[in-house]
């Protein structure tokens, strides 16, 4: 029987188990009228798979799920649409082919048969004027920017009547500046009496904008708690069971000779357009470089072009004052450069060779792995065994194929394999995405680490305070353009913010200081 | 233009329309599959069964309607191999596609072993429609045929108007695009698939009805002669719209025509070269519509031949 009929929902007992993992364990968990509810928690701790349950993905092994007082099965998405539940995935389901109202109308049953697109593009546009979240109902999805493709997926809820709107990590992909007009509009639409269960990992988010709080830890709920009885350090302990210390090995300002320079560097991207725009930079011995900026700005074809995977069309990229433009990828290795892709299954591994073959992948040329023309296996399985115990790689065995490998261990293999060959630069992109807090900060100490050892290293991030942490330097990325590169005594998280969403460019800096 | 110049094109543009209509039911069969992201590489296979389903039907009733049925419910059984192969069990599609051709192909081989040789007691007759038949050229062209051709005409505008413009329509080319997307919004991307698949079938079984009834009313082994190939090749030019299967299938058609008459009129043309026209063309149409994908956004519907699992 549900406890409490100010809840417009209430999970009893939640339990669900997948091959090997018990993912939820007899979780309770309810949401009142009109409140915010931040479900907060590491990756892994079973957010994602609770809210999939509620949004009809995934059936429960066990439990009960009440709505507005009524006990519900809710064997598929259509069945939580119905029941006034709707989610709005992290990464987005939406057709990218398909106009706005297209996508918004998509799934409905009524009207049955024709479609009169231009009535469906006004209740669209008075509906989205309604929660203040501008769209243009004709325009297609691939046209629009990440925080409008968010708005699509929010109207899209509204329009099919959701009172529970369930968001999954919604910031990850926004500026500063977008996520603060989505919390806004959170708001609005609490004012309305909709409740909102916001899934994240970020507690400053959490401090911000909730009403309430459920953490969960290693698939059970650790606490639920009203946000204004808390401090975000206990639920900082609260979510990792342990108080979190995160200092990272003091960093002297080195100033030495530039290892990287591109100079006015063009490059098109996979669609033909222009995706780097004359972009210019340095990165010196020993320093970091953060790349800082919403994803798909040009990053990774930054990191295309310097590998030599890419063309770059115009400009120079050098390395040690060495012409390395449009070299092949196997020269640009042998001159010193190391990359961690963003992508560490596709572009970063072969998943379903060994342990010991992803080691030897680039090194398997040298000397050292050969005998004559054969690879020398023992000489690559010690290698493979040192790296594993070097980054305390846990693993099923050197000989276990890598695509068994957990997201942080491969990431601390495939870091490991790179920093092996003694570059003079290390191409990070995104290289802690999706790992938990203790293998992040793994990840981290390795980059400083090298750092303090001399290493230039780009690091691509879309995480602004591992990059304010980890960085020497800031460049902004917007629409293939650095937008300014900043010291760390000139940064600020709001200037910043506003050169990743190409609001100022350079020379603008003083108007706003 | 001299009137025997007239006369050969308009000849040649009514036989264009005769031999692109069976690639044309082919091409719009497989639209519709792909559309919901299945590959189905088995065309040429379906038609074959189609042909002697549809004459089989034919030869046992007297009825032509019930051969078109006939070849239709074959075309759909193969298809629905292919559905619950790519589908349910989620093997690749290309593999599945080409193994069930051949396999199609023999088993149409077997079918018609009793009926090799003999005439079809009906078939389809060219029916010029009163009035249109006599506007010149064009009346010529699209107005003096049989009723497949003429029903050909409907399916296109039907499909076209379905696709794009009413809310199945728009359901089932989510599941080709995105098929998690159709599902979170409570689609049932299996069963579309099934369904559209199984209907692509059933045309590409018409199609070979057309063939062994209207085109060449007999059973030969092999008739298709590669025509669901050139089906195929025809959706990626057409890029997966009706109207632009269309006009690729008079195209094709008119090319496969024009080989014969060449010959009619005694050009000096090697009849080996000029069978081969339609294939060298088809390889030509890929390598154009693939160079011209690598420059602009592609219009193939994005989830194609990719299965799809929830995470």
């Amino acid at each position: 029987m549900p406890q409490n009929e100010n809840n417009i929902i209430e999970m009893h007992g939640i339990t669900k188990r997948f091959p090997g993992v018990l993912a939820n364990e007899n979780i309770n968990f309810s949401v009142s009228c009109g409140e915010i509810h931040a479900l907060l928690g590491e990756n892994g701790a079973g957010k994602s798979t609770l809210m999939n349950i509620l949004s009809g993905l995934y059936k429960p092994d066990e439990g009960d799920i009440f709505v507005k007082g009524k006990r519900i099965q809710i064997g598929s998405p259509r069945h939580a649409i119905e029941a006034g539940i709707g989610m709005v995935h992290q990464h987005f389901r939406l057709v990218e082919n398909f106009s706005v109202a297209e996508n918004i109308t998509l799934g409905m049953s009524t009207p049955r048969f024709r479609l009169d697109m231009t009535a469906i593009e006004d209740e669209v546009a008075t509906l989205s004027k309604k929660y203040g979240l501008q769209l243009d109902p004709r325009a297609e999805i691939w046209q629009l920017s990440v925080g409008e493709q968010q708005r699509v997926e929010i109207v899209k809820m509204l329009y099919r009547g959701a009172d529970v709107l369930i968001l999954d990590e919604p910031t990850a992909v926004l500026t500063p500046q977008e996520a603060r007009e989505l919390f806004a509009t959170l708001d609005r639409m609490k004012a309305t009496g909709r409740s909102i269960i916001f899934i994240t990992h970020k507690l400053d988010e959490v401090m911000h904008v909730a009403d309430r709080v459920t953490v969960l830890r290693g698939g059970r709920v650790a606490a639920t708690v009203n946000k204004k009885d808390v401090t975000s350090r206990q639920l900082a302990s609260l979510m990792v069971g342990k108080e979190h210390s995160a200092t990272l090995p003091e960093k002297d300002s080195l100033h030495s000779e530039p290892v990287l320079t591109l100079s006015g560097v063009t490059a098109y991207g996979d669609r033909g357009t222009i995706a780097l725009d004359g972009v210019s930079l340095q990165v010196r011995a020993g320093e970091i470089l953060g790349i800082a900026g919403v994803a798909g700005n040009g990053q990774r074809e930054l990191t295309e072009v310097i590998t030599g995977l890419r063309r770059t069309h115009s400009g120079t990229i050098s390395l040690h004052g060495q012409n390395i433009t449009n070299k092949t990828p196997l020269e640009i290795i042998d001159s010193g450069v190391s990359y961690v892709p963003e992508d560490r299954y596709g572009t970063g591994m072969a998943p379903n060779l060994s342990i010991v073959d992803n080691i030897i992948l680039k090194s398997y040329r040298s000397p050292v792995m050969s005998k004559g023309p054969f690879i020398d296996y023992d000489a690559a399985k010690r290698h493979a065994k040192e790296l594993v115990e070097r980054f305390q790689v846990k693993t099923a065995g050197i000989h276990s194929a890598a695509r068994l490998l957990s997201g942080g261990n491969a990431q601390k293999l495939l870091l490991g394999r790179e920093i092996s060959s003694d570059p003079k630069l290390l191409v990070a992109a995104y290289p802690t995405r999706g790992l938990d807090i203790g293998a992040a900060e793994a990840i981290r100490s390795i980059l400083v680490n090298q750092r303090n050892q001399g290493v230039a290293i780009l690091l691509i991030s879309e995480d602004l305070d591992e990059l304010i942490r980890l960085s020497d330097r800031i460049a902004i990325m917007f629409a293939g353009k650095i937008m300014g590169t900043l010291n760390r005594d000139e940064w600020n998280i709001e200037h910043i913010g506003l050169l990743m969403a190409g609001v100022l460019d350079v020379q603008d800096e003083e108007a706003l200081t | 233009m001299t009137q025997t110049t007239v006369g050969f094109i308009t000849a040649v543009l009514a036989a264009a329309v005769q031999a692109g209509t069976p690639l044309l039911y082919a091409a719009l069969g497989e639209i519709l599959t792909e559309r919901v992201g299945i590959i189905n590489l088995s065309v040429e296979g379906i038609m074959l069964v189609g042909a002697v389903s549809g004459f089989l039907a034919t030869v046992a009733t007297k009825n032509l309607a019930v051969g078109i049925l006939g070849a239709a419910i074959a075309g759909g059984i193969i298809a629905a191999i292919h559905a619950f192969l790519s589908v349910s069990l989620k093997v690749n599609q290309v593999v599945s596609g080409l193994s069930l051709s051949l396999f199609a192909t023999g088993v149409s081989g077997y079918l018609g072993k009793p009926i090799i040789g003999v005439p079809a007691p009906v078939s389809f007759k060219p029916y010029p429609i009163p009035g249109l038949s006599k506007i010149p050229v064009l009346g010529q062209m699209f107005f003096k045929h049989n009723l497949l051709v003429y029903g050909s005409y409907f399916l296109v505008a039907f499909l076209w108007y379905f696709l794009y413009k009413t809310r199945p329509g728009l359901h089932m080319r989510s599941v080709g695009e995105s098929p998690r997307t159709a599902d979170s919004l409570g689609i049932n991307v299996n069963a579309v698939q099934y369904a559209y698949t199984i209907i692509g079938g059933a045309l590409s079984g018409i199609a070979g009805a057309y063939l062994s009834l209207a085109y060449a009313p007999s059973w030969i082994e092999q008739m298709t002669a590669g025509r669901g190939w050139i089906a195929i090749a025809l959706v990626i030019f057409a890029v997966w719209n009706p109207l632009r299967a269309m006009v690729g299938a008079y195209l094709f058609g008119g090319i496969e025509a024009l080989g014969f008459r060449i010959q009619v009129v005694g050009a000096t043309i090697s009849p080996i070269v000029l069978k081969m026209m339609p294939y060298i063309f088809t390889i030509a149409v890929l390598i154009i519509t693939t160079a011209r994908s690598a420059t602009y956004k592609t219009e193939a519907p994005q989830a194609l031949g990719v299965p799809y699992e929830r995470e």
